[in-house]
C-alpha cells in the first residue's frame, strides 16, 4: 500500500475562504427561498443578495491583513485578493441596487437573476485569488457561465437572445484558447501552480521557449477576450447592448477587473522571467485596444454601444499599466480598475433609470433636454462622462495620471503618447452626451425617468466616490500599492 | 499481447476517425465517432488508465454523443447537400487546423519536450489508478473539485432560466410550486 496524501481539510483557514463560502451559501439560500412563493413585487431576493455580498465583503475585510495559502497554494488570501474581493463585492452590491427596480420593471425572474449575479461574483473572486491555472480557469468559467445566462435573461427580447448567443459562442471559443494555453504551459513546465512554475523557470529558463511562448500567447488571448481587448472584442458591443442594462453595468466592470486580476497574477507570479517575450505583445494589444475602442466609439448613436466601446478603450489604458509592470504598474492598474468600476457603474446606472416598463431608451438622442427636466440626473451623468473622459477634478483624471506616470517611469514614452492622444479623442464622444443633455431639443416623446430609491442610492454612492477619489486619491492609491506587494 | 491489442485499437481509431469525416451521412459519422471514442478508451485501458478509459466511454461515447445524435436527428440532416464556397471554405479551415495540430505533434515528438510530466512509469501499480485519482481529487484538488460543483449548479440554474416555459416569463417571481407543472 502506498502512502496516502494527508488530508488538507484541517489546515484550511476558513476565514480566508469566507467570501466564497458566503456567496455559495447566498446562492443556495436564494434558490431554496423560492419554495415559499413571494409576491410579484417582493424585494426578498434583492435583500438576500445584498446581505450576502455585505457578508462576503465583511468576512474578507475582517482578515484583511492575514496572508494565507490554502489548498496547497491553489487559493491565496493576500492583499491582492482582499482588494479585488472588496471591489467585486462593492460592484456586485451597486449592481444589485441598480437592478432592484429595473428587474421588477422589466419583469425578470428575480431569484435566479440574483443567484446568477452572486455566482458571477464568486467566480470573479476565485479568479483573483487563484494561484493555480486550474482554479483560474474554473473561476473564469463560473463567472462566464453566469454572465452568459444573465446577458440572455430577457428571453422575449430578440437582441438579448442574439447577445447571449454571440457572447456564449465566442466565449466558449476563448475558453478553448485559454485551456489550450494552460495545457501547453503545463507541458513546458510540468506544473499548473503559478508559484511552482516560477520555481521551475529558475532551473530551466523559458525565455524564447516556443512551447512556453505559445502557451502564454494563448493564455493572453483567453484573458484578452474577457477584458475585451482588441482584436478579441467583437462580442462586446452586441453583448452590452442586448443584456439587461443592470447586467451590462456589472459585467463591464466585474468581468474586466477579474480578467485583469488573473492576468496580473499570472504575469507577475509566473512569467516575470519571460517579460521580454510578453511586453511587445501586450504593448501592441494596448495600442490597438485604445485606438480601435475610441475611434469606433465616436460613431455610435446608442449609449450602451458607445459605453461598450469606451470600456474597450479603458481596457487599453489598463493594459498600459500592466505593460509598465512592477509595483507601480500593478498598483496603478488596481487603482484604475477601482475608479473605472465606480464611474462606469454610475454611467450605466443612469441608463437603468431611463424608460418605463420594458422600454429601452438608450439612444444619445433620447437624452435631449434631460439635463433641464431632471437636473440631478443630468449633473450625475455629466460627472460620470467627465470622469470617464479623464478631466479633472474627477477620479478618472487621477486614474489616468497614475497609469501614465507609472508607464513613464518604466520608460514607455510611445505608449503614453498614444494613450494621451486617445484620451483627447475620447473626450469628444463623452462630451457629445453632455451636449445632448443640455443643448438639444427633444424630438418625439421625452424620455420617462423611472425613479427608484435603491438605484438613486447607488448613483449617489458612485457620484460621491467619483468626486472623492478625484480630490483625495491617496488612500485608494496606498491601498492599491499595499495590495500588490505580495505579487512581487 | 499488449502490442497486438494496441495496434488493433489504434488501427480501429484511425479508420473510424477517417470515416467520421469522410462518410456522407451525418448519423453514420456520429456513430463512427462513438467507435473512435471506444477505441481510444481501449488504448487508455492498455496504459492502465482505467478511470480515464471508463470516463471516456461514459461521458464521451455515452452522454455527449447521444446529445450529438439527438441534435443531428432533430435538425433532420440527411445528407451533406451544401456545396460551393461555404463547404470549400470550411474544408480549407479544417485542413489548416489539422496541419497545425499535426505539425505541433511532430515538432514536439522530435524535440522531446518533456521536462516533467511525461514519466514512463505506470501510474498506480500499487493501488488502482481510480483510487489514486480519488485520493488526489479529495485532497490536493479538493478546491477545484468543489468549484466545479458550483459551476454545475450555475449551469443548472442557467438551463432552468433559458428553458423555462413561456407562461412564467411574464411574472416577477416564480409562481407557486406545482402551478407550472
Amino acid at each position: 500500500m502506498n502512502v496516502l496524501p494527508t488530508p488538507v481539510l484541517l489546515a484550511v483557514d476558513w476565514w480566508a475562504l469566507g467570501a466564497v463560502l458566503a456567496l455559495s451559501a447566498g446562492i443556495l439560500l436564494l434558490l431554496l427561498l423560492e419554495f415559499f412563493p413571494a409576491q410579484a413585487r417582493s424585494n426578498r431576493s434583492a435583500i438576500v443578495a445584498l446581505l450576502t455580498l455585505a457578508a462576503a465583503g465583511w468576512s474578507v475585510f475582517h482578515v484583511r491583513d492575514a496572508k494565507r495559502e490554502i489548498f496547497g497554494g491553489m487559493f491565496v488570501h493576500d492583499g491582492f485578493t482582499v482588494f479585488f474581493t472588496l471591489l467585486f463585492c462593492a460592484a456586485g452590491a451597486l449592481a444589485v441596487l441598480l437592478s432592484w427596480d429595473y428587474v421588477k420593471r422589466t419583469r425578470i425572474n428575480q431569484a435566479e437573476y440574483y443567484a446568477l449575479l452572486l455566482s458571477a461574483t464568486a467566480g470573479m473572486i476565485i479568479m483573483a485569488a487563484s494561484n493555480d491555472l486550474i482554479t483560474i480557469f474554473l473561476g473564469l468559467e463560473l463567472m462566464s457561465l453566469a454572465l452568459y445566462v444573465l446577458v440572455g435573461f430577457q428571453r422575449h427580447h430578440l437582441e438579448s437572445n442574439e447577445a447571449a448567443l454571440k457572447y456564449f459562442l465566442l466565449g466558449a471559443f476563448a475558453s478553448g484558447f485559454l485551456l489550450y494555453g494552460i495545457a501547453l504551459l503545463y507541458g513546458a513546465t510540468g506544473t499548473t501552480g503559478l508559484g511552482q512554475m516560477a520555481a521551475v523557470m529558475i532551473d530551466s529558463p523559458m525565455l524564447g521557449n516556443p512551447l512556453f511562448l505559445l502557451g502564454g500567447l494563448l493564455l493572453i488571448i483567453g484573458f484578452g477576450f474577457k477584458v475585451s481587448a482588441v482584436p478579441f472584442h467583437m462580442w462586446t458591443p452586441d453583448a452590452y447592448e442586448g443584456a439587461p442594462t443592470s447586467i451590462t453595468a456589472f459585467m463591464s466592470v466585474g468581468a474586466k477587473a477579474a480578467g485583469f486580476a488573473a492576468l496580473l497574477r499570472v504575469l507577475m507570479r509566473a512569467m516575470g522571467d519571460v517579460q521580454a517575450d510578453w511586453i511587445p505583445i501586450l504593448s501592441g494589444l494596448a495600442i490597438l485596444t485604445m485606438t480601435v475602442g475610441n475611434i469606433t466609439a465616436l460613431l455610435q448613436n446608442n449609449l450602451k454601444r458607445m459605453l461598450a466601446y469606451s470600456s474597450i478603450a479603458h481596457a487599453g489604458y489598463v493594459l498600459i499599466a500592466v505593460v509598465a509592470g512592477g509595483r507601480d504598474g500593478a498598483a496603478s492598474a488596481l487603482f484604475y480598475l477601482a475608479i473605472y468600476a465606480v464611474m462606469n457603474l454610475g454611467a450605466f446606472g443612469v441608463l437603468t433609470l431611463l424608460g418605463r416598463e420594458r422600454e429601452e431608451r438608450v439612444l444619445i438622442s433620447d437624452l435631449a433636454g434631460l439635463g433641464f427636466r431632471h437636473p440631478a440626473l443630468g449633473i450625475a451623468l455629466t460627472l460620470f462622462m467627465i470622469s470617464l473622459g479623464g478631466i479633472p477634478p474627477t477620479a478618472g483624471f487621477m486614474a489616468k495620471v497614475y497609469v501614465f506616470s507609472a508607464a513613464l517611469n518604466a520608460g514607455l514614452v510611445p505608449l503614453v503618447i498614444i494613450g494621451v492622444l486617445n484620451s483627447v479623442v475620447a473626450i469628444f464622444y463623452y462630451l457629445r452626451v453632455t451636449v445632448a443633455l443640455y443643448m438639444e431639443e427633444p424630438q418625439g416623446e421625452p424620455v420617462y425617468v423611472s425613479w427608484a430609491t435603491p438605484g438613486v442610492i447607488a448613483l449617489i454612492a458612485s457620484v460621491v466616490l467619483t468626486l472623492w477619489w478625484g480630490i483625495q486619491a491617496n488612500g485608494l492609491l496606498a491601498a492599491a500599492q499595499r495590495s500588490v506587494l505580495g505579487l512581487l | 499481447m499488449t502490442e497486438a491489442l494496441f495496434i488493433g485499437f489504434a488501427a480501429m481509431l484511425v479508420a473510424s476517425s477517417l470515416l467520421v469525416i469522410l462518410h456522407r451521412n451525418p448519423v453514420a459519422s456520429a456513430l463512427f465517432l462513438v467507435l473512435a471514442f471506444c477505441s481510444l478508451a481501449g488504448i487508455y485501458l492498455l496504459f492502465h488508465a482505467e478511470f480515464i478509459g471508463m470516463v471516456q466511454i461514459i461521458v464521451y461515447a455515452g452522454a455527449i454523443m447521444v446529445l450529438f445524435l439527438f441534435v443531428i436527428m432533430y435538425l433532420n440532416l440527411q445528407r451533406d447537400e451544401e456545396g460551393g464556397v461555404h463547404i470549400a471554405l470550411r474544408r480549407g479551415l479544417g485542413w489548416v487546423a489539422g496541419t497545425v495540430v499535426l505539425a505541433e505533434g511532430v515538432f514536439m515528438l522530435a524535440r522531446r519536450w518533456a521536462p516533467g510530466p511525461l514519466t514512463p512509469e505506470v501510474p498506480g501499480e500499487a493501488a488502482g489508478n481510480t483510487q489514486q485519482l480519488g485520493m488526489l481529487l479529495f485532497s490536493r484538488y479538493l478546491f477545484p473539485f468543489e468549484v466545479t460543483s458550483l459551476v454545475l449548479l450555475v449551469a443548472i440554474i442557467g438551463v432552468v432560466v433559458i428553458a423555462k416555459g413561456r407562461s412564467t416569463a411574464g411574472s416577477g417571481t416564480r409562481p407557486a410550486p406545482g402551478e407550472d407543472g
